[in-house]
């Protein structure tokens, strides 16, 4: 039976994704094994049944990062975080450097959408849409939310990296990669 | 008395001279050793701790462990790789080692060290995220502690080579980091060209040299295709500034 | 500010070395040394201000802001926290209207905690400047705030002075010895100078033949042989060597030096004064911890009375050429100068961090020259060996620790204090005689050394079973055990020098753990990861504190295993219990003015 692969871009670039479809040609050779569910890629917006892997690429800045990280972890059986962002925060967590202010939150708002000096924004307003999920008060990489089986670095990791990766874990082999496919930028 | 002796490293006999260390004694015999905070040329500390090794059964660090005659060494057992990689963990866990944006990526031997002991196994330990603020005010250095591994490289440069003692540690325990002559470093009367501010020095991205960033192109960096290892790391192939 | 600076510099000569007691100095007159302060301090020595920021940094007695010309520490051991410190930390806050780690608008008061002031055997206990106030109550902290308001002198606090020389016009302190039991070997009354009159008459090959067969052995706790010491120093060939005596006790939990340094200053003076007859030596240091700065007059006055007796200073007891003389080095309240090559470090005007070794200090110790450096209780057992002689402490004791050991007792007990017995008794015997009829867990050896239960208490202390520098915390069944192991985590990333990546950073790592397990947020594989981390920062780490900081969780996992189990649970659906949802939405709620869609099932309701 085809294995189910989940993947979800979370506090991330969707860069990982591309990076994905930059396995190429392999593409057609990894659908012989797996089958996607949940996934930017085919547009699920839903798990259809449990799957065997979750990609998951960006860390948590919001609430419905949070929401979508926990339904990942309950419906597959192996979680793995792709991409710096997954694994330790990526470029959103430099906004937990501002921690030490009194106020980070508003201060990380303010300055996004008000003080600074790049900022073009005639209404002057900081978005706060009723549709808009609520920031966390600071950003979480996976690990702080759910329980991550693996990892594979990267900012993003190259087509090669993630294939190899693939196809050893759903040929159920230890993980090897050759030196320059190990990265974390 | 200054017969040379011989010992073993995992099961290589390596030959010695008196007082040398085990760090020396194999550098010289081309054994690699993994090592942050020793580099050539300037006096070993033994902080970092991942030059761990066993000599007849206990840890020491290398670098400053003298060499005995007839000891067994253990080096690259799964048991020291297994310290080497937390201690390399545990240095990108206190600091922030964002490295996609940093300048050091590349050349950076934390991030080789990293790759070296092929860490990719799941985050296991908090990150600390410190959030202290980036000295700019030199006309021609970045000093960004947030991503410091208080290898002290720069403070024994500073110290023993220029002469200087601009840098020197301040605080204790997790407070601990590296302060500078004053009240920022434009205070201080370091210069571009001093060794402690050496693209060699600073093995990570703490010490930034202004309007020389990203000089190498991705694919052709220090450790983009060799792994860290003797004559590919501290003080070699670098080049000064 | 200038002036008073470079006068103070000038005492100690410009001298690089003596670092530490200029900045004592200056603290105690500036009340702090700030910028402007240190760069005054680095132009008069010829170093640089970061150099001396570094060691101003380093100590806890010493502050970068200035201080109130009060500055009362409350202590925070377990012990003292068990007998009420907390509450007394709080009255103290209440009647200054002073936050901890404060100082007053207008200088007078600032207010802190300090982690051991070795007096838990009467705790809860204070320091107001250099004055030890003990068994606080509430009372008497709003009696004291009263006082100290009313322009009432420290040391003028003390009403009650304690028994023995605590009473003495140079110590008048309020502390008492709490000697329970005086044994054979240092507490019962010893003759003056017996040791050294007989030492002399002997050639040092001689006394260190005694010492090794009296296999005296360290009292600090590590217990190296202390002849195989002497003799490691007596056989370089240097042009000088140094004796230091440890007296920064700093293990939380003991307190027998403080003792001996009241009671028996002179039989360790003795002690040293043959150390240095044996290995060759004109200089000593007493290595005095901070928070016994209030013994310092006394024992200076022991010093100068033995040079007018002529057990000190030139031609010791008429022996001609034997020139030795001691200075004493004030701490500035870091426990890890208890370290003998971090308390090198810091007589030498350093950061008290521990050097490389080897050289050992008995190759290559202050300033380069071999050093002995021993514990109070190793001196004084010295000097008590070469009045009885080597067999006769051997007949004390066991086959590898020999002699009597001083214990400091505290915590659930009725009768804390100092024990002096032969090593190798039983816990239980040690504690029948404390009077802790339902002791549940004794702690071995303070934070560092083994927590053990009830099963263990025939287990025997020495070097053979457990080993103790004299630290003994008795901890009843109603002391919660992770609380303990959480506090001395705490006590090892606060005292950290940081100097080595697996104890700076490992132990935080495990105190971060300890706190999600007492919260009931960690599953059985966080035991894995406790031992696993435990284990790395033993092995990797550079000196005894990281050897020893994992103990206090590896004890209690094998000793006390129930009271993970109960807090340990399966979640079974991977998601983190530790991660707060609500919480991380706190703040984002009160900014947008709005619920949560997601996490608020009330998210409709106004």
């Amino acid at each position: 039976m085809k294995k189910r692969i989940a993947t979800v871009s979370l506090a991330g670039c969707f860069g990982c994704h591309m990076s994905l479809l930059d396995i190429d040609e392999r593409l057609l050779e990894l659908l012989q094994q797996v089958e996607f569910d949940r996934s930017p890629l085919n547009d699920l917006k839903r798990f259809t049944r449990r799957c065997d892997i979750g990609l998951v690429e960006g860390g948590c800045c919001n609430e419905e990062n949070v929401h979508t990280l926990q339904e990942f972890r309950r419906n597959c059986d192996v979680l793995i975080a792709v991409g710096q962002c997954a694994v330790m925060g990526g470029l959103p967590v430099m906004r937990n450097a501002i921690m030490h202010s009194d106020d980070p939150l508003r201060e990380c708002l303010e300055t996004a959408y008000l003080d600074s000096d790049k900022v073009y924004n005639p209404s002057n307003q900081i978005p706060n849409d009723a549709a808009l999920p609520l920031l966390l008060d600071k950003v979480y990489t996976l690990a702080d939310v759910v329980k991550v089986d693996y990892q594979i670095p990267g900012c993003p990791p190259s087509g090669d990296t993630l294939w190899n990766t693939l196809e050893a874990l759903l040929a159920g082999k230890p993980v090897e990669l050759a030196y320059e496919q190990l990265r974390y930028d | 008395m200054n017969k040379p002796f011989k010992f073993e490293i995992d099961g290589i006999e390596i030959e010695a001279q008196r007082g040398q260390s085990i760090m020396q004694a194999a550098d010289e015999a081309g054994v690699y050793i993994p090592r942050l905070c020793d580099t050539e040329g300037l006096e070993p500390q033994g902080s970092c701790r991942v030059c761990v090794v066993k000599q007849n059964g206990r840890a020491v660090s290398a670098c400053t462990q003298p060499a005995i005659e007839g000891a067994k060494v253990e080096n690259e057992t799964e048991e020291i790789l297994g310290y080497r990689r937390d201690l390399v963990r545990m240095l990108y866990h206190e600091g922030n080692h964002l490295c996609p944006i940093c300048e050091a990526s590349g050349r950076c031997e934390l991030q080789a060290m990293g790759y070296r002991l092929g860490i990719t196994q799941a985050t296991k330990y908090p990150y600390l995220q410190p959030a202290r603020p980036v000295d700019a005010s030199h006309p021609d250095i970045v000093l960004d502690t947030n991503r410091c591994i208080l290898c002290g490289r720069c403070i024994r440069a500073s110290r023993d080579i220029d002469k200087k003692h601009v840098f020197e540690y301040v605080g204790r325990g997790i407070n601990k980091r590296v302060g500078v002559n004053g009240n920022k470093l434009a205070e201080t009367d370091v210069k571009l060209n001093d060794r402690a501010i050496d693209l060699a020095t600073c093995p990570v991205g703490c010490i930034i040299q202004k309007g020389r960033g990203f000089f190498a192109p991705i694919g052709e960096r220090q450790f983009d295709k060799k792994p860290i290892t003797l004559g590919v790391g501290p003080g070699k192939n670098r080049g000064k500034s | 500010m200038e002036s008073r600076i470079v006068s103070i510099c000038r005492r100690y000569a410009d001298d690089r070395t003596r670092l530490m007691d200029i900045l004592l100095e200056v603290q105690r007159e500036l009340r702090g040394i700030e910028p402007a302060a240190m760069e005054l301090i680095a132009r008069q020595l010829g170093i640089t201000r970061v150099e001396v920021e570094g060691v101003v940094s380093f100590y806890a007695f010493f502050s970068r802001r200035t201080k109130g010309e009060i500055i009362i520490r409350v202590c925070d051991d377990i012990i003292d926290r068990h007998a009420g410190g907390r509450e007394i930390a709080k009255v103290f806050v209440e009647e200054l209207g002073l936050a901890i780690g404060t100082t007053s608008a207008d200088g007078r008061f600032s207010l802190e905690i300090t982690p051991f002031l070795g007096m838990s055997d009467q705790a809860p206990s204070a320091m107001v400047n250099e004055t030890i106030l003990t068994r606080l109550t509430v009372q008497k902290v709003r009696l004291v705030c009263a006082r100290l308001r009313e322009g009432t002198e420290p040391r003028d606090l003390v009403v009650h002075t304690g028994d023995g020389n605590n009473s003495h016009p140079l110590i008048r302190a309020e502390v008492n010895n709490n000697i329970r039991l005086a044994g054979e070997v240092l507490l019962c009354p010893v003759p003056a100078n017996a040791g050294l009159r007989s030492a002399l008459q002997r050639r040092p090959q001689e006394l260190l033949a005694e010492l090794e067969e009296s296999g005296l052995t360290g009292r600090g706790g590590a217990g190296f042989p202390t002849g195989k010491k002497w003799r490691a120093a007596a056989d370089t060939a240097a042009t000088r060597r140094f004796i230091i005596c440890n007296a920064d006790e700093g293990e939380p939990g003991t307190f027998k030096d403080r003792v001996l340094l009241t009671e028996r200053a002179d039989l360790m003076i003795e002690g040293m004064t043959i150390a240095a007859y044996t290995v060759g030596s004109d200089a000593g240091i007493i290595y005095l911890r901070g928070e016994y700065s209030y013994l310092r007059p006394y024992l200076e006055s022991v010093l100068q009375a033995r040079r007018e007796h002529g057990v000190l200073g030139k031609n010791i007891g008429g022996k001609q050429g034997f020139d030795f003389d001691i200075r004493i080095q004030l701490g500035a309240g870091a426990y890890i100068c208890g370290e003998e090559s971090a308390l090198i470090s810091s007589c030498e005007g350093l950061r008290g961090e521990p050097k490389n070794r080897p050289p050992f200090p008995v190759e290559s110790g202050y300033l380069g020259f071999p050093t002995v450096v021993d514990n109070v209780e190793t001196y004084c057992c010295a000097a008590r060996i070469m009045e009885q002689g080597g067999a006769w402490f051997g007949s004390f004791g066991t086959d590898r620790s020999s002699g009597t050991k001083l214990f400091s007792v505290s915590g659930d007990c009725a009768r804390p204090g100092v024990y002096e017995l032969p090593f190798g008794i039983t816990v239980r015997d040690l504690l029948d005689r404390v009077d802790a009829p339902d002791a549940a867990a004794v702690q071995v050896g303070g934070p560092s050394g083994e927590m053990i239960n009830m099963s263990q208490f025939e287990r025997r202390l020495c070097l053979e079973d457990l080993p103790t520098g004299g630290s003994v915390m008795v901890f009843s069944q109603r002391r919660n055990i992770l609380e303990i192991v959480d506090h001395f985590l705490e006590f090892f990333v606060e005292e950290s020098c940081g100097y080595c990546t697996p104890c700076r950073v490992g132990n935080v790592f495990l105190k971060k753990r300890i706190e999600k397990v007492r919260k009931g947020l960690c599953e059985l594989e966080d035991l894995a990861y406790l031992k696993e981390l435990g284990k790395t920062i033993a092995v990797t780490s550079r000196c005894g504190l990281g050897h020893t900081s994992p103990n206090p969780v590896l004890s209690t996992i094998r000793n006390f295993p129930l009271v993970y189990a109960v807090l340990l649970k399966e979640h079974g659906d991977g998601v983190q219990a530790s991660f707060d949802i609500q919480a991380a939405l706190e703040e984002s709620r009160r900014l947008a003015k709005r619920r949560s869609m997601i996490y608020d099932p009330n998210y409709d309701e106004a």
